[in-house]
């Protein structure tokens, strides 16, 4: 049987819109997520936290705690497994301290009880004692000399020396010669930008529900965006063997990257273990807040060089980001991703990773990516003012596109960036009129997307609908994706396909869903099972009718002979041929598992309209356009989805959301009531464009959508409230009191 | 012989150089074989690289093939949200 490798044309199925399988659970209640699970006699946990920034730990006393009435266990640092290397010890220090706590809200031990209440009871009798330590949590300040050294020793080879031990990785990468290139420039401008840590926001906090015997043997259900990577590191952690341990994923309220980590399962498990019995634990809002991965936070200096035609001479950024007390802040994709969008002759750019007292930062959507477009765009926006430039134009004049030396190195294949800034120079939004008090920004942005370990299984049932299991947690509407996809080469109906996230003793090694991987390489996997499933149907067919099995192909849902001289048979359904196959060698399953490595990085252009009250500092963003390439559209509705979900968490990260810190190290607001995330009456119709240009390594030509949508808004917004206010914004969030500040500078003069 | 070239920040690993040959027709040998050139490029490349051959970037395996004339960059392993 032939099978094209590549579609571009001609689908049926992919490119429409159906309901979303997971509605109606989700509407009704059903839905189960991490905090829904329950078990027969299970437990309550807490968690007792550090009050402190930075503080020695030097005695935990938790007799009072497990003498009160319904206590049965709490756990510290001794409870888990010892001899840890690397980032398992990285994590096992982050999930519970040992002798040092390093951010205000480190877990120290853990207590299950028979209700909640008693648990949270018995967490207040733990007495720990504590000798403060000097602290820091500003990036810049922890760079400085006389900053306290948080962890010493924790930097690795990458460090020039000379640098603080709070540097803990460095990267440089560019090619050419920027101070040639800078000589060549008509006009050069250098600046400065902050942007503070925001936290992803997902409204379902952190649960799960364990189970671990005296036998080494557990279960483990919790919310995550990767139950694969769970079961290692808990495995890791626990000091058992991986496959003792179950793990499923739940249903799961909102990721964006902060589910890729894990923070409280192994003291689930640990507990677990300590009690012999299930344990429940489910993250208070504040514990969220303080205790899970924000964003890093950055200090950035940019300088580009540009001639009077617009033309970009030289680019050079240097990125400084710390997050947390770990090493990991994604400082190197900051500096790679940060001049992606443009064709460069002359680029530099370097990043430091620099650890703090505040929570190991974990990913956000395109972790590091939107941080460096605001500062990058905030400076060509400039550049283009100042040489009365039009911003689209010069985008475009000076875009990356297919054969472009990528500013972090290798050259690029096909891609979509002029494209989305064509389609956004020809949306009716960027010539729109502007009222009194309004700005326009526009602002490009860029991601790499992922691959990553894959495996799913397509069985088909006797009745000629399928159950398609794959391993990655659904955070976007991926089972839509995948159903639409297995029905495009199955040739049967959307509804007659299930798609169930199955649990790690089921499938294969599934990586994270993370990287905007889940569409492309669960997707991919997802075609190529169901090829590998119609090749058996076929082979039955041919088989019933006696001819070669490459004299039968599958159309329409049925095999039929491939040509004039296979013979005259009349088309075989899929359902007369699942309905016997029991008795024609039986079961038929198709698989694939791999790792593809094809992902297609993307592009994308966002146009905003932005009006600010002088008065009061506020600003409200009056209209807002997404134009971003998603080489295929797998499910429309749900690449809209991602491209408005980008744009609403860029506008709080640009307006209102930030970690603010005290004097005294610890974070002031860890509630939803003082950390500002936008809510619906905050933002406008969040308009959208689709741009195809297909991705060579996927069968359909899909790239991820999920994280280059949150590149380009802190960019574009700041550029339209700079316009409106009639005055440069060069630190994030652009809240009432610092546009109130810049105004007022301005004023001064 | 296939030409790799090193994010800038590795260079002090491998001798002040940006660009290694290496013999290699796999991105596995193409690590190894900067490690045997290199050896303290070994943390590095343990933290975790991406290879980009010819443009595409190969984040973990290693069996894909790397022929004489491509171009190939080692980069920071990928991650995302």
């Amino acid at each position: 049987m032939a099978l094209d490798d590549r579609k571009t044309s001609g689908f049926t199925q992919v490119g429409t819109r159906p309901n979303r399988p997971d509605g109606l659970d989700k509407v009704t209640g059903r839905a189960r997520f991490g905090a829904d699970v329950t078990a027969p006699g299970m437990l309550f946990a807490t968690i007792v936290r550090s009050p402190h920034a930075h503080a020695r730990i030097k005695k935990i006393d938790s007799s009072k705690a497990e003498a009160l009435a319904g206590v049965k266990g709490v756990v510290t640092r001794a409870d888990f497994a010892t001899g840890l290397t690397g980032e398992n010890w990285n994590i096992l220090e982050n999930v519970m301290a040992g002798d040092t706590a390093l951010y205000d809200g480190h877990a120290v031990a853990a207590v299950a009880a028979t209700s909640a209440l008693i648990a949270r009871d018995a967490a207040k009798l733990i007495e720990v004692e504590y000798e403060i330590l000097p602290h820091v949590t500003d990036v810049d300040a922890a760079m400085a000399d006389n900053a306290p050294v948080i962890r010493e020793g924790a930097a690795d080879k990458s460090v020039p020396e000379g640098m603080h031990p709070n540097v803990v990785r460095y990267h440089e990468s560019g090619h050419g010669d920027v101070d040639a290139g800078f000589a060549e420039a008509d006009l050069v401008i250098e600046d400065h930008f902050r942007t503070e840590a925001t936290h992803q926001g997902y409204i379902e906090p952190h649960a799960c529900l364990a189970t671990l015997g005296g036998d080494g043997k557990g279960e483990l259900w919790c919310c995550t965006q990767g139950h694969w990577n769970v079961q290692k590191i808990c495995a890791a952690l626990l000091g058992i063997e991986t496959a003792n341990l179950r793990v499923t994923a739940s249903e799961i309220g909102g990721g964006f990257g902060g589910k890729t980590a894990v923070f409280i399962e192994p003291v689930a498990l640990a507990l677990a273990r300590k009690t012999n019995k299930p344990v429940k634990l489910v993250m208070p809002r504040p514990d969220v807040f303080k205790a899970t991965g924000p964003t890093a936070s950055t200090s950035m200096d940019i300088k580009i060089g540009m001639k009077k035609d617009g033309t970009i001479t030289a680019a050079q950024g240097v990125f400084r980001l710390q997050g947390g007390a770990f090493p990991g802040a994604p400082m190197e994709f900051t500096a790679m991703c940060a001049f992606a969008p443009y064709a460069l002759k002359h680029v530099h750019q370097v990043g430091y990773d620099v650890i703090t007292n505040r929570p190991k930062q974990a990913a956000y959507r395109a972790p590091g990516s939107p941080m460096a477009a605001f500062a990058v765009e905030s400076v060509i926006d400039e550049l283009c003012r100042k040489l009365e430039l039009d911003p689209i134009e010069t985008r475009l004049k000076n875009a990356s596109k297919k054969g472009t030396k990528a500013s972090f190195g290798p050259m690029f294949d096909q891609i979509g960036l002029v494209e989305t800034l064509e389609a956004a120079k020809a949306h009716p939004h960027y010539s729109a009129p502007l009222k009194p008090g309004q700005g326009r920004g526009i602002s490009c942005g860029f991601w790499f997307n992922h691959g990553g370990e894959t495996a799913v299984t397509l069985a088909l049932s006797e009745d000629g609908t399928a159950q398609l299991a794959v391993g990655t947690p659904d955070i976007g509407g991926s089972r839509a994706s995948m159903a639409l996809m297995a029905a495009e080469e199955l040739g049967i109906p959307y509804e007659n396909i299930r798609v169930t996230i199955a649990d790690t003793a089921t499938l294969g090694y599934n990586e994270v869903s993370h990287g905007s991987r889940v569409t492309y390489a669960s997707g991919l996997a997802t075609i190529e099972a169901a090829r590998d499933a119609v090749g058996k149907l076929c082979a039955r067919a041919a088989a019933k009718w006696g001819i070669p099995e490459d004299a039968v192909k599958w159309e329409n849902g049925c095999a039929v002979p491939s040509g004039p001289n296979a013979g005259d048979f009349d088309p075989m359904p899929i359902a007369e041929i699942t309905k016997r196959m029991g008795a024609t060698g039986g079961p038929i399953v198709g698989h694939f598992e791999a790792t593809p490595e094809g992902a297609g990085v993307s592009f994308a252009t966002h146009i905003v309209d932005a009006e600010v009250d002088p008065e009061t500092g506020k600003t409200s963003v009056v209209r807002y356009t997404v134009v971003q390439d998603a080489g295929k559209a797998i499910h429309p509705t749900y690449v809209e989805g991602q491209y408005q979900g980008g744009a609403a968490q860029g506008i709080g990260w640009a307006l209102n959301e930030e970690y603010i810190y005290g004097d005294d190290g610890r974070l002031q607001n860890a509630v939803f009531l003082d950390y500002r995330i936008p809510v619906a009456s905050d933002l406008p119709m969040i308009d959208t464009v689709i741009v195809e240009v297909p991705n060579p390594g996927h069968p359909y030509g899909v790239r991820g959508v999920g994280e280059t949508s949150i590149c380009p808004p802190l960019a574009a917004i700041a550029n339209a409230v700079s316009a409106a206010a009639g005055v440069r914004l060069r630190e994030l969030p652009m809240s009432p009191p610092r546009i109130l500040a810049a105004l007022e500078r301005q004023r001064d003069g | 012989m296939v030409e790799v070239n090193l994010w800038s920040g590795l260079r002090a690993l491998a001798d002040g150089k940006d660009k290694v040959e290496v013999e290699a027709a796999t991105v596995g040998e193409v690590l190894e074989g900067l490690v045997m050139a290199h050896p303290g490029l070994q943390d590095a490349i343990d933290a975790g690289v991406s290879v980009a051959v010819d443009g595409r970037v190969i984040a973990s395996s290693l069996t894909e093939p790397v022929q004489p004339d491509s171009e190939v960059f080692l980069m920071q392993r990928l991650k995302g949200g």
